[in-house]
């Protein structure tokens, strides 16, 4: 215990890091949460000497845009997808990788790659991959070329091109490439936790299911799952955390205008259109969007980890 | 179920390149007699978890084949070996309840000997009564002590019925007192089941206490197999002879010279018909008798008192340890006076190892060397 007396030079120790904390955590959450209830509030209308009411104005709002549910929807279906796929693919993987011995490090290099790798500079390569034409953007006069790579796998096998990601392009189509953007991406983390995970897993009860004559299958179910119980608590978890936070896997490929040419906007998230009325000068509205994404964000993993607190027990 | 091992050899490659291999298990033949309870003993290193993994299947062996009654199970796998092995931390699943645990090698039976629910629960209920965690069932192994895991992991063993009960330093996690009852209650299990058992132990007194034979092992060679007590009175070397015993035999310098074996001056047993050559002498604790004119002279440094006996800790100069402990019933103490203790020395407690190969040599009188036991 420090003395009392002592305590004071604790506290000077700590000063540096109180006061960064207060000025770019602490009052930044505060205004948040100030602005959020300030009706219609502005940055720069408050410069200008204008008051605003208090009141749950700014919540009402947004909950009735049409544009906000379209981005909460777009955001709910990439998180349930992503996740699930996510994780059931990055244990597999970590299972396999940890089986063998021949080639595991490079691998396990080669896997944890777009971790380490800009976004951004992944989401362009995948718009390259999903193009079909000769330009990022497609107008309706284009002459369509098949040019992704994807796009020359599938009339390679025979299959008709798909419209991927330009002009005219589908929703659903949109939705599957950011599916399998952001599942890779999410990949290399959990990967990683999960091969960590396994790794320290006592080898004896392997040997134990041995003798007592376990199928593989089954000591994958019974034994492996449940033992990595903990870490696949943990990446749902976080998966879902940054699910809900997407917003540069689509800026990556479909650039700032969140979608096809024709349907700007389309692939909008939670966090896109935060930063759309921060960018409009609606910081009344992007607080109270903000606010509503903390409530989901915060219903959503109360629920994981109650479940997971069911299942992961020992 | 009788177990057979004939010439099972174990080697690990070495990983470095230009290392050594490293033998674990070298050219080990026995025969283990149907129901008895064996216990492979040895210091660390010696091979005798490697003989184990290999009986069980977990391990392959470099040569050499292990039968199974008059099946050759060298080739099978683990499960379709039909044996129970409870590991040295038991592994017990931590995920699961005790009851689940005890279950799980059931639910994994396949073809003809598969069970309904029904079948499973009572016969898990019945191996939990056998090793008394009846009480247990609902629980999870961290809710439950050293004691009881040990149980639930013998119980987890036992479920499948095997042909053969396997049981890797099954005492070495839990305390004194736990250890003195838990291998009684390994004793009671194999006496009611009559499973043919096979355990791994470096504590001597453990293998000798409960064990129908024991298999002394040194650096992965077989010293000597045989009941307990034919070992302990007739030990085939040196090493078997300090391995076993508590307190441990002392050993002596000395030299078998005109027909008499000599510790320094003095003459402590007839060795006639035994040419003349320099020896190791071990002397059992037990095998010291006061008597002043004993021919075994010892400087006196304490006598301590332990209620029936006193254990008498002297020095000499020919011993290769730093004092001689010897037993001696309470009653005899008066023998004692001065600073120099002299000592006669049992026939039968005494033994004489070669100096170049420590190979026992018998003395006129003594017994043969112990070989294995029929069942």
């Amino acid at each position: 215990m420090v003395e009392s007396k002592q305590q004071w030079k604790a506290w000077v120790y700590l000063l540096p890091c109180l006061v960064l904390l207060a000025i770019f955590t602490v009052w930044p959450i505060i205004n948040t949460v100030r602005m959020a209830f300030l009706e219609n509030y502005s940055g720069l209308k408050e410069a200008g000497g204008e008051t605003f009411r208090f009141g749950v104005a700014n919540f009402t709002k947004v909950l009735e845009y049409k544009k906000f549910l379209q981005c909460l929807k777009t955001t709910m279906l990439l998180c349930v997808i992503t996740v699930p796929v996510s994780t059931f693919l990055a244990l597999l993987i970590s299972v396999a990788l940890n089986s063998i011995k021949f080639l595991q490090k490079p691998l396990q290099t080669i896997f944890f790659l777009p971790y380490v790798t800009n976004s951004i500079a992944i989401g362009m390569v995948f718009a390259a991959m999903f193009n079909i034409v000769g330009s990022f953007y497609g107008t309706e006069n284009e002459i369509v070329v098949t040019a992704g790579i994807v796009n020359n796998v599938i009339e390679f096998f025979g299959g008709t091109r798909v419209n991927w990601i330009n002009y005219g392009s589908t929703y659903l189509a949109n939705m599957t490439v950011m599916v399998i953007y952001i599942v890779w991406n999410a990949l290399p983390f959990k990967i990683l936790i999960l091969l960590s995970g396994l790794q320290s897993i006592n080898k004896q009860y392997y040997d134990a299911a041995k003798v007592d004559g376990s199928s593989k299958s089954r000591i994958f179910w019974r034994i492996t799952v449940p033992l990595l119980g903990p870490m696949l608590a943990y990446v749902i978890i976080t998966g879902f955390i940054g699910g809900f936070k997407e917003y540069t896997s689509i800026v990556g490929i479909f650039g700032a205008s969140m979608g096809p040419a024709h349907d700007a906007k389309r692939l909008n998230t939670m966090v896109g259109f935060i930063y759309d009325a921060l960018a409009s000068n609606q910081q009344g509205r992007a607080s109270a969007a903000a606010i509503i994404l903390f409530g989901i964000i915060l219903v959503v993993t109360l629920i994981n980890l109650r479940v997971s607190n069911k299942k992961v027990h020992y | 179920m009788k177990v057979v091992l004939q010439n099972l050899t174990k080697i690990f490659p070495n990983r470095k390149k230009g290392g050594d291999d490293v033998v674990a298990v070298n050219d080990f033949s026995f025969e283990i007699p149907d129901g008895k309870l064996v216990g492979l003993l040895g210091p660390s290193g010696c091979g005798k978890s490697t003989s184990l993994y290999m009986i069980c299947g977990l391990q392959k062996p470099t040569s050499g084949k292990i039968f199974f009654g008059d099946i050759d199970v060298t080739a099978l796998e683990p499960e379709s070996r039909g044996v129970g092995l409870v590991f040295q931390n038991y592994a017990l699943y931590p995920h699961m309840t005790v009851k689940q645990n005890i279950l799980y090698p059931l639910q994994n039976l396949k073809g003809s000997d598969k069970m309904t629910k029904e079948q499973m629960l009572e016969r898990a209920v019945e191996v939990a009564k056998i090793v008394q965690i009846d009480e247990l069932l609902e629980r999870k192994p961290h809710e439950l002590s050293g004691g009881q895991q040990q149980r639930v992991a013998i119980a987890r063993a036992l479920a499948k019925m095997p042909r053969v009960l396997l049981l890797d330093e099954p005492l070495s996690n839990l305390d004194a007192r736990l250890r003195l009852q838990t291998r009684e209650e390994i004793r009671r299990i194999q006496r009611k089941t009559g499973i043919t058992t096979v355990f791994v132990t470096h504590d001597q007194e453990e293998a000798m206490s409960i064990s129908d034979m024991i298999v002394v092992m040194k650096k992965g060679v077989v010293q000597q197999i045989g009941a307990p007590q034919a070992v302990y009175d007739s030990p085939a070397n040196l090493f078997v002879a300090k391995f076993l015993g508590t307190p441990p035999i002392n050993v002596f310098e000395g030299e078998v010279k005109g027909g008499k074996v000599w510790i320094g001056e003095d003459a402590v047993a007839d060795a006639e018909g035994i040419a003349d050559r320099k020896v190791f002498v071990g002397i059992r604790p037990e095998g010291f008798i006061l008597d002043p004119n004993g021919p075994l002279h010892c400087d006196l440094r304490a006598v301590e008192v332990m209620g029936r006996d006193v254990s008498v800790v002297s020095t000499n100069a020919n011993c290769t340890a730093e004092q001689v402990r010897s037993i001696i019933d309470a009653d005899q103490r008066k023998n004692m006076n001065g600073d120099v203790v002299r000592f006669a020395v049992k026939p039968n407690k005494i033994f004489i190892f070669d100096k170049e190969n420590e190979e026992r040599i018998v003395l006129p009188g003594q017994d043969k060397i112990a070989e294995a036991i029929e069942g």
